[in-house]
């Protein structure tokens, strides 16, 4: 019997991430609790880091490794690289600790019953969910293997290794806890139904073609077209699971609830990093394994991307809440990134990658400034909250106002250069009418957020309008990462764009 | 689609059955009610301690319940392991002592959290 | 009258065939001297922005004054530059300058490059030009408002956004100045938010606005598709060979765009509304500059409509429908800045129609633009003045007798009466002329539709005139009138010089530069075949002129204008101070559906799903209804939402394989 290879060095991102994460379970075991934070978070930013070099260290590779399990190549590389780089940003959101005056954004002890006497001993003692570090590595890592899973059941395990830690994190806010365990608990019921339809996709897909892995099915169906209708159920079951996690209509409605409940930082990075994982697992999936049978899939995500941007952006207008209209307006992304895997091309794909890594970077930005705007009970998420926030602030709303402006697609920032290179592919591949529809929604999708703008700046401060707090460099620093990449790549994106098309084929 | 014809068949029986089950035990079964039955049902013993109000558990027997799962699990992979010992030599056996490894470390911050004391 | 004297202008004679004239690319730095300044240009406003911008309070003492020099220095520049350009031989006037490149997927590749041709020297002068004048104005008009500094942040942003419009090299980068005159006419139409009807004004501004952006981003997309680039050069090199369905199908996209930003019919409808925003930003958006931007959008692209017949002939529609239509309007409004905006509708139809008109039109509607930024922008000037000294009040039927009062007003308003109405020898009898000679030489109808037309300009204007400073004094108890400042005065006498020699200018009859001749080049130029002589038409005009001025000046100007608006009036006045009802077709058939799907939506997410789902769960389940009662919550409602979404899915898929 021949034993699969270890491929070390292609696997150290993975390795070290989750490696890091299970240190950090033993560092909750044994550290004193008050040297408990210092040391997740070295170790959190170090495997980070380190993980991040190794993949920086691995471009070029090009490779199927593990017996086909894991494939790394271009695609696989720059998404690891773009789910570690959104990870530290939003690791600097989640180790801020100024701007609630009681501690940071999570509950001091997420056991204790919401308004308990239990809950307010611990507020008071000062004692932290330290927590919060491993279990953001374990969902890291799972990323990575997301983004790399060559086959239908590594892609499965890493699809739970991702969302167990989310649903966890999402029950964790410190204000407002009820929401938040709502959200939690919506998030994981809906999350472990969904993966109920992604093992069962992989198990017809096993009666298909007698193999779960990417390169097996695909050459079954170069070989034998027949037994399509156990073919198209798998493909049915199996997209139920992704869409889900991508929040695409109709399966988008944990998105709002679960965006709004959530800390903001966990938002932040579930708005981000989940979208660019469940993208880049999609994107493989959909080209490698199921590239053969583009036509019969394609017409279905014609259908669910038109409704995605469409549904997305309309009920965003009626939102009042900014957590949920940032909810809406990412359920809307979704469907424009859904035209790039609808489009199967190498433009196409460097395209979406590229939407990807400037959306996530942003988004993360933009709930860190939603985290700043507070009132005594908290974050003040509230449209008339945010009511003249521009005088009180400028660089806040002007921020604010440039995330709003790269997500509505106006030029000059990074989400132009996205959005124009999804819809050009998209255009290119012959979807022309879809197009259309698309530059629609979009224009329907400017409307409520410059409406947001608008607020900021053209109204009066009333009582209602809540304070700015000024936070410290972590979150600082990761709205400014969130500007300076909104500003450059929207100037000048070609070297991430070339970066992307030179990133833009799978391994078979 | 013949071939498909007795998975079907046994799909169909199923359902029946479960739908013959619980429908007719409403109407056939006696309905004599005392403590014990009403009682949380826990091996035959008293139950301990007693759900306040009827019908939350404490959540201590959710955390004895995980243990179990976690180790119930490990032995659903040691078993085909066992089997296959020789045919998997080395490269197995290293495999699995990875897993115990890993199974290892939850089961550590659980005892060191105090997750195993009944107190 | 016009064409005569322009040969009598130049030297030789027109070429009555299609030009075509071999034109070369040069690069700045190949150019040198003044050229390699180009980006001053767009640099210069952009500077001026983002320090007003962000500075903030700390520049309230002197942003307005930096304002003025970003504006006036750029102007100074732009004369250079067609001093320069004038200098250089014909063929190689195209001076382009390179910054960087994007490359976005695959083949497609768009420069960050800008072009200075004849055409856009002239936008870029006018809208310098004007736009430093209004900046001289708006110090005076907003020196009592405490958000002066941000007034001219965004003055200068618009500045800046126009000119990118103008001077680029290729489609996406004039989609980008395109968005962001759109953004600042937004942020300054709704200038002063407080006012209800100016935020209102301000959101269908931008409504409508996006409407035709679509076109655009549309446009841009089957240009990319079609040609694989959106270079204006690659474009136009392609555009001969290319297939004249897709052609017109980016004609018609062009134009959607076109009448958005235009306001022709039927999206004209924002641009009334937007006379609540300061009269500085009427006189320079709303008349001189971001709303002729749907002209220069297809003259630009004349390559592509000369390949697009029928989209042609849909401009050259909606140009007349819009010309009468706005007349029209300006005939009924009593808001004296509401009947301008009537004015600057009609006269932008009559830009269409000449750009309508294909080759034989297009230089003749850059003529006319030209003409009407400087005529418009001292009647908006002049409104701004009378409006200053009347309290804000907006109502002609309050105004009255001003010429005592005002009496610089009044003397540089006549002028833009002269430069707007036609007669010779002031602008429009150039421009308009020309317009008039080459409608007739297609179509007769088109012909005596714009005469007509001229007609309504006439007696628009004059009681325009008449109501404001003529007649007796209907002033509100409290107005006491008195002229306004002199940094508001002399731009209006400068521009009122515009609007009485511009035309005499522009044809050679003062100084050497024939519009004509110089446009040629880019726009390519065919003399029209008339079947009667010029003259006749330049007589018909006159007279018709006359006669509307005569009648409206007994209607108006001799009789007493009472102060409430007579009620009886016939159904065509009615409809022209409704504005031809188009708000109310607009509200029912466009923004209420677009209400009720929002909220049936937004309800369905909500509610309707679960109503569905739960019937028909019911309905299958008949034995589970006791469960699903039992069992609520939203989680459950969101897995059957997903339930239902995968048979949906599933649906697809099979109709898919089946057809």
């Amino acid at each position: 019997m021949t034993f699969p290879e270890i491929a070390w060095v292609q696997l150290t991102p993975v390795i070290i991430m989750l490696g890091a994460a299970a240190i950090g379970v033993l560092v909750e075991a044994f550290a004193p609790r008050t040297s408990r934070r210092p040391i997740q978070m070295f170790l959190t930013f170090a495997a980070l880091i380190a993980a991040f070099v190794m993949v920086v260290i691995n471009a070029g590779t090009f490779e199927v490794i593990m017996d086909g399990a894991m494939a790394v190549d271009g695609p696989a590389l720059f998404l690891q690289g773009s789910i570690l780089l959104i990870g530290m940003v939003a690791a600097l959101l989640i180790s801020e600790r100024t701007i609630d005056p009681s501690g940071d954004a999570f509950a001091a002890r997420a056991s204790a019953m919401p308004g308990s006497l239990d809950e307010r001993q611990f507020t008071a003692r000062g004692y932290f969910q330290t927590e919060v570090w491993p279990l953001f590595m374990f969902s890291v890592g799972g990323m990575l293997v997301f983004v790399a899973a060559n086959d239908l059941l590594v892609m499965f395990v890493a699809l739970e290794i991702m969302s167990l830690p989310l649903y966890l994190l999402a029950g964790m806010a410190r204000r407002r806890r009820l929401l938040s365990q709502e959200a939690a608990l919506k998030y994981f019921v809906l999350g472990a139904f969904s993966s109920a339809f992604f093992l069962f996709g992989t198990a017809l897909l096993y009666g298909y073609s007698g193999t779960v892995s990417f390169t097996g099915i695909q050459a079954h169906i170069t070989a034998q077209p027949q037994m399509l209708g156990l073919l198209l159920a798998g493909i049915a079951f199996l997209v139920v699971g992704l869409l889900f996690k991508v929040s695409a209509v109709p399966f988008h409605a944990w998105a709002p609830d679960v965006y709004q409940g959530s800390p903001t930082p966990i938002t932040a990075f579930m708005a981000a990093a989940v979208k660019v994982a469940a993208f880049g697992a999609m994107l493989r999936v959909m080209y490698v394994a199921l590239g053969g049978a583009v036509w019969d899939w394609r017409p279905v995500f014609w259908v669910i991307a038109a409704l995605t941007f469409f549904v997305g952006s309309i009920i965003a207008l009626a939102q009042t809440d900014i957590k949920r209209m940032l909810a809406y307006s990412s359920i809307a992304h979704a469907g424009f990134l859904l035209l790039g895997v609808a489009s199967v091309s190498r433009e196409a794909l460097a395209a979406t990658m590229f939407y990807l890594v400037t959306y996530g970077l942003a988004t993360v930005g933009a709930f860190g400034l939603i985290s700043l705007v507070r009132n005594e009970s908290g974050e003040a998420t509230s449209l008339d909250a945010w009511r003249g926030i521009g005088k009180k602030s400028p660089a806040v709303a002007g921020a604010f106002s440039l995330f709003l402006l790269s997500f509505a697609g106006i030029p000059l920032t990074a989400g132009f250069v996205g959005k124009f290179s999804i819809f050009a592919s998209a255009a290119a591949a012959g979807s022309v009418w879809l197009v259309f529809l698309a530059v629609l929604a979009s224009a329907i999708a400017a409307f409520f957020y410059v409406r947001v703008i608008v607020v900021m700046y053209f109204s009066e401060p009333t009582e209602k309008t809540a304070d700015v707090v000024m936070p410290s460099w972590a979150t600082t620093g990761a709205i400014v990462v969130g500007v300076a990449v909104t500003i450059a790549l929207g100037v000048f994106p070609q070297p991430v764009l070339d970066l992307a098309m030179s990133a833009n084929i799978f391994v078979h | 689609m013949n071939v498909y014809i007795p998975i079907l068949t046994m799909a169909g029986l199923g359902g029946l059955f479960a739908l013959f089950s619980i429908s007719i035990a409403p109407i056939t079964g006696p309905k004599r009610y005392n403590r014990a039955k009403v009682d949380a049902y826990e091996c035959g013993i008293d139950p301990t301690p007693q759900p306040i109000g009827g019908g939350r558990f404490p959540v201590k027997y959710y955390l004895t319940a995980m243990m179990f799962i976690i180790f119930d699990i490990e032995i659903v992979f040691l078993y085909p392991w066992a089997v296959y010992f020789d045919t998997l030599a080395l490269f197995g056996f290293l495999a699995v002592l990875l897993f115990i490894v890993n199974l290892t470390i939850p089961y550590v911050y659980e005892w060191r959290r105090g997750g195993l004391d009944w107190d | 009258m016009s064409t005569a004297l322009m040969s009598l202008a130049t030297s030789g004679d027109i070429p009555s065939d299609t030009v075509e004239p071999i034109l070369t690319q040069i690069t700045a730095s190949d150019a040198g001297g003044i050229f390699e300044f180009m980006w001053l240009l767009l640099a210069l406003p952009a500077f001026g922005a983002a320090v007003l911008f962000v500075a903030g309070r700390r520049s309230n003492a002197w942003g307005h004054l930096l304002g003025v020099l970003m504006a006036v220095i750029p102007a100074g520049l732009a004369i250079w530059l067609l001093v320069a350009l004038m200098g250089r031989p014909e063929e190689s006037r195209t001076i382009t300058q390179h910054f960087w490149d994007w490359t976005f997927v695959g083949t497609f590749n768009a420069e960050f490059a800008i072009r200075l041709d004849p055409l856009s020297i002239v936008f870029v002068l006018l809208i310098t030009i004007v736009g430093g004048l209004i900046h001289i104005y708006s110090v005076g008009y907003m020196a009592e408002d405490p958000g002066r500094r941000l007034f001219f942040a965004m003055l200068n942003l618009f500045l800046a956004a126009m000119l990118l419009l103008v001077l680029a090299d290729n489609y996406l980068l004039l989609y980008l100045g395109w968005e962001g005159v759109g953004l600042a006419s937004y942020l300054l139409v709704g200038f002063w938010q407080y006012k209800d009807v100016a935020a209102v004004a301000a959101k269908k501004a931008f409504v409508m606005n996006r409407i035709g952006d679509v076109g655009l981003s549309i446009a841009i997309m089957l240009m990319f598709v079609t040609f694989g680039s959106v270079t204006f050069g690659d474009v136009f090199a392609a555009a001969p060979e290319a297939d004249s369905t897709t052609m017109t199908l980016i004609g018609l996209a062009l134009l959607l765009a076109a009448t958005g930003k235009s306001a022709q019919y039927p999206l004209q409808a924002w641009l009334l509304d937007a006379m609540e925003g300061p009269t500085p930003v009427s006189a320079l958006i709303h008349a001189a500059t971001m709303v002729t931007a749907g002209v220069y959008l297809i003259v630009r692209s004349n390559a592509i409509f000369d390949q697009a017949p029928v989209a042609l002939n849909v401009v050259l529609a909606v140009g007349l429908v819009t010309m009468i239509a706005g007349a029209w309007i300006g005939c009924a409004q009593d808001e004296l800045k509401k009947a301008l905006a009537g004015s600057t509708m009609s006269q932008i139809g009559y830009m269409f129609v000449a750009a309508g008109l294909g080759p034989a039109g297009y230089v003749f509607a850059i003529f006319h633009l030209v003409m009407h930024g400087m005529f418009k922008a001292d009647l908006f000037l002049g409104s701004g003045s009378v409006m200053h000294a009347m309290n804000e009040e907006r109502n002609m039927r309050f105004y009255g007798a001003l010429r005592g009062v005002m009496i610089v007003t009044w003397i540089t308003f006549i002028c833009g009466f002269l430069g707007i109405s036609g007669l010779p020898p002031f602008d429009s009898a150039f421009s308009k002329d020309d317009i008039i000679a080459a409608a007739t030489s297609q179509n007769w109808f088109a012909g005596a539709v714009t005469i007509f037309a001229a007609g309504l300009t006439a007696t628009y204007m004059t009681r325009m005139m008449a109501m404001t400073f003529f007649g007796k004094a209907r002033w509100h108890d409290d107005a006491h009138p008195h002229e306004s400042p002199q940094t508001m005065l002399w731009p209006m006498i400068i521009l009122s010089f515009g609007a009485i020699f511009g035309g005499l200018f522009a044809v050679g009859v003062i100084g050497d530069l024939n519009i004509l001749e110089w446009l040629k080049p880019v726009t390519g130029y065919e003399e029209a075949a008339l079947e009667v002589p010029h003259w006749s038409l330049e007589v018909i005009t006159f007279v018709v002129v006359i006669i509307g001025i005569v009648l409206t000046w007994m209607q108006f100007g001799m009789r007493d204008v009472p102060q409430a608006a007579p009620q009886h009036v016939t159904v065509l006045t009615k409809a022209g101070r409704e504005e031809l009802y188009t708000n109310t077709w607009h509200e029912e058939l466009l923004m209420r559906p677009g209400q009720h799907l929002t909220r049936w939506l937004v309800w369905f997410d909500n509610k309707g799903i679960d109503g569905a789902v739960r019937g028909i769960a019911s309905g299958i389940m008949g034995i589970g209804t006791g469960l699903t009662r039992t069992q609520t919550g939203y989680s459950r409602r969101y897995a059957l939402v997903m339930v239902g979404g995968f048979l949906l899915l599933v649906a697809v898929f099979f109709l898919a394989w089946w057809f």
